[in-house]
């Protein structure tokens, strides 16, 4: 009788020993199911859609009122790196600067500058020759068809 | 048959132990996790976090930012104590910030979080916390994560209680943890405590558009502790729940003089009630009190402080029907409402029960005036009367209390390191999981709110011992989150928490994220010393101020050669940050300055005050990696002595 009661005693302790040993053993062998290459692999910026030539068009006379608000947007946020001369700054000057780039060029430049530089081989041959990159602005494409004017009258436009 | 059991026995011995060695030895605080918690918590690089969990810093004064579930540090928000990372409270901008009728306070003690909410859940607007040592609360813009007002709070003596709010944030409540003689009599014997000391308990008004904070008026209670609180919600909207120690009114070693009595309280505050009265005309404007009031200029990044002189207090011995006494086991310190509004929860620190209050019950109470006797002049109402019921044996040391949204409630306890979850309709505990060590505060997602979000509970502790690689004496905080989506907590994660972070608040990031400023507009800046484009640099004298207008971009600063400053002279630099991309500030330190560098965000101006105290020419440098020409970012400043005749003249670039 004493017998079959300590086995009574005993094996209830076995068990419990047994589980929580095996929760740990299903620690250690389980296998990770996570993808980690899967969770890691690219993850493109987003730069937004560029502008196509077509969109932005010149026309003769220059808008007086665009060169004018185009100015003072290039005292605040231009001016730091661009001289109106050829002669450079931090980024290139922009004498001429109208005559060698396209009109979607510069606009693509001024409102999208890290799609240009991830995208446009001559964006990224200046970036190689100031080794800064040109930072964005958050001009709005309205802001920067004026500068843009005002490049243009910079190149003696009228 | 002895024979036989000894055999048995030490063979079923031999059998568990040759077993227990089979597993891994444990190593102290070592704990069994489910084989998947790892993918629970994991975030892949680049990706985002499912909620921001803003955190108290306790004794360093700030407010932390953890991502959840990866338990990442995004952001420590400086609030009530300088940062010389940034130039918080050294700044010519940001020094007013820390202004209190003291004068310049540096440093305060930040424990307890409340997001503004509306009808009762969170709107991600806004953050509240606490200065518990020099009363103040502060609000911090989630928008910029920046502190954008302070106010003080005046007739308080530890603002512990606070920042408590309402469920569409009409107020902050902040009471006090140490009352104090008040009035025009505030010079009398500490023994004198029973007579002259009182208690207040002040309702901050926020307004709904801006945020400024306001006092509407403060109540005059009785000089016992208040320690924590909660607003009602839905059916309790209009109440306030406060827990209240030292009924013993002892004002020496309260760990045995304020722990004497069976019960102390919760105090059950009708604010609506003391509305009524002050519209009536009730309060006493009080005009012998001084404490100081500061808000940022978004526009200028200016704060502006100011000394109030004036506040309107009620007294609610002379008001019936806005307090009644709600007696509560042993030296109670949490007291947490249920999402639903119906319950309340308080944590006696020496009880062995956790008391679960009903509100339909107190208003019974109230209405039939069962009261078991008064406190003061304030009917206690009978403890049974109002008792929903009590949770017996949770576990040792009962704190604090958060909900899910299935009716269960999740409280702390300090003493016998754990989470006890529990039903709060029946009392029933249902799991409980250690924590490591000694849990204080705990949070929920929405924990606090009328729709928790559940799916996490984050246990900050109050001690570490050998939960990291050893630092010295001197440890960080242990914080774990649990996995509470299933019926058992279970543990996924250990991360380390700066400072001491007492209460805390979780919120899904879309709410905040979505709203996040990115860069200051310069069209928009509107500080007297902005510089708008190079061309507006500048050096002015005024008297023996020197005013350097200075703007930085990628990589130079406008002007970066100065000389005409003389020895006694204070030399001003604004610096206007010409960036307009996002995460691309300017830092600016000169040699030998007294106070700290500033940080200067896009667009943005910030001015740092130097005192030169020699002659000679200083160095000055951007301190943020800005870009490949990062090292080339710097200036001289020129200083000449006192009777010397060097004019001011200033030149970036000229050969």
């Amino acid at each position: 009788m004493k017998f079959i009661k300590f086995q009574h005693l005993i094996w209830p302790a076995f068990s419990i020993a047994f589980i929580s040993c095996s929760g740990e053993l299903k620690e250690e062998t389980k296998q990770q199911q996570v993808n980690i290459e899967e969770l890691t692999k690219s993850q493109p910026e987003v730069h937004g859609t560029m502008v196509k030539e077509e969109e932005i068009m010149f026309s003769n006379p220059l808008n007086a009122e665009w060169v004018t608000t185009g100015k003072s947007i290039y005292e605040i946020k231009c001016q730091s790196c661009h001289k109106l001369t050829n002669e450079r700054l931090v980024g290139p000057g922009w004498s001429g600067v109208t005559k060698k780039r396209t009109p979607a060029w510069l606009t693509n430049m001024i409102t999208n500058v890290d799609m240009m530089l991830e995208s446009d081989t001559e964006a990224q041959k200046l970036l190689e020759l100031c080794l800064v990159r040109m930072p964005n602005q958050n001009l709005t494409r309205e802001e920067s068809r004026e500068v843009i004017e005002f490049m243009r009258k910079n190149d003696g436009e009228k | 048959m002895r024979t036989t059991k000894t055999i048995l026995f030490s063979l079923t011995i031999s059998l568990i132990m040759s077993l227990h060695q089979g597993c891994k030895p444990r190593k102290p605080g070592s704990v069994l996790i489910d084989g998947d918690a790892a993918s629970k918590v994991y975030i892949a690089p680049g990706k985002y976090d499912e909620f921001y969990n803003f955190v108290s810093g306790g004794f360093n004064g700030q407010m932390s930012v953890y991502g959840l579930p990866s338990g990442r540090c995004l952001k420590i928000i400086p609030v009530f104590s300088v940062s010389p990372e940034n130039g918080y409270g050294y700044s010519e901008e940001t020094k007013q910030m820390l202004n209190t009728s003291h004068g310049f306070v540096p440093w305060d003690d930040l424990h307890h979080i409340s997001l503004s909410q509306k009808n009762g859940e969170y709107d991600g607007r806004w953050a509240f916390g606490n200065g518990n040592n020099t009363p103040r609360i502060a609000r911090v813009d989630l928008k910029t994560f920046r502190t954008a007002e302070i106010i003080e709070i005046p007739n308080t003596g530890g603002n512990h209680s606070s920042p408590f709010i309402t469920e569409n944030t009409e107020y902050i409540m902040a009471s006090t943890r140490f009352s104090v003689p008040i009035g025009n009599k505030t010079d009398v014997p500490i023994g004198t405590y029973k007579e002259n000391f009182k208690g207040t308990v002040s309702f901050i008004s926020v307004d709904p558009n801006s945020g400024r904070m306001s006092i509407a008026f403060q109540l005059l209670l009785p000089g016992v502790n208040f320690d924590l609180a909660r607003a009602g919600k839905g059916k309790s909207h209009g109440w306030f729940f406060l827990s209240c120690y030292n009924s013993e009114k002892a004002n020496t070693l309260l760990e045995v003089n304020a722990s004497q009595k069976d019960k102390d309280f919760i105090m059950a505050i009708n604010w609506k009630k003391a509305e009524e009265y002050l519209k009536a005309g009730k309060g006493e404007k009080v005009s012998n009190v001084k404490y100081a009031h500061n808000v940022l200029d978004e526009k200028t990044h200016i704060t502006h402080s100011e000394i109030l002189t004036e506040v309107t207090v009620l007294d609610p011995k002379e008001l019936p029907g806005i307090v009644y006494i709600i007696p509560c086991p042993k030296s109670p310190h949490g007291c947490d409402t249920d999402p639903t509004g119906e319950y309340i929860v308080a944590s006696g620190k020496l009880a062995a029960v956790i008391p679960v209050f009903s509100f339909t019950k107190m208003q019974q109470a109230i209405a039939n005036n069962t009261i078991e006797g008064d406190y003061d002049g304030f009917p206690v109402l009978k403890y049974e009367a109002v008792l929903h019921g009590e949770v017996q044996k949770p576990g040792l040391g009962p704190l604090h209390t958060e909900f899910d949204a299935n009716g269960n409630a999740y409280t702390t306890m300090f003493v016998s390191s754990e989470i006890v979850k529990w039903n709060i309709e029946k009392l029933e505990v249902l799991d409980r999981v250690s924590t490591y060590y000694s849990p204080g505060h705990l949070c929920i997602p929405g924990g606090d709110t009328k729709k928790p979000w559940g799916k996490y509970v984050i246990a900050y502790n109050k001690i570490t011992k050998d939960r990291y690689l050893p630092t010295g004496p001197e440890l960080a905080q242990a914080a774990q989150l649990y996995d509470i989506s299933g019926e058992k907590m279970k543990l996924l994660l250990d991360f380390p928490t700066i400072g001491e972070p007492h209460y805390a608040n979780a919120i899904p990031a879309e709410l905040i994220s979505k709203n996040s400023k990115k860069i200051y507009r310069i069209e928009e800046n509107e500080n007297p010393y902005v510089s708008k484009g190079e061309a507006k640099a500048k050096v002015e004298r005024k008297g023996n101020e020197v005013h350097v207008y200075m703007t930085s971009i990628r990589s130079h600063f406008v002007p970066d050669n100065i000389e005409g400053v003389k020895l006694g002279d204070n030399v001003y630099f604004h610096l206007t940050n010409l960036e307009q991309d996002w995460d691309v500030p300017h830092g600016f330190a000169v040699k030998g300055a007294n106070n700290a560098e500033i940080l200067t965000m896009p667009g943005e101006t910030q001015t740092l005050k130097w005192t030169p105290d020699r002659v000679g020419v200083f160095p000055f440098y951007c301190t943020d990696f800005c870009s490949a020409l990062h090292q080339e970012m710097s200036g001289y400043i020129r200083v000449s002595a006192q009777d010397a005749n060097v004019p001011i003249t200033y030149s970036t670039g000229q050969k």
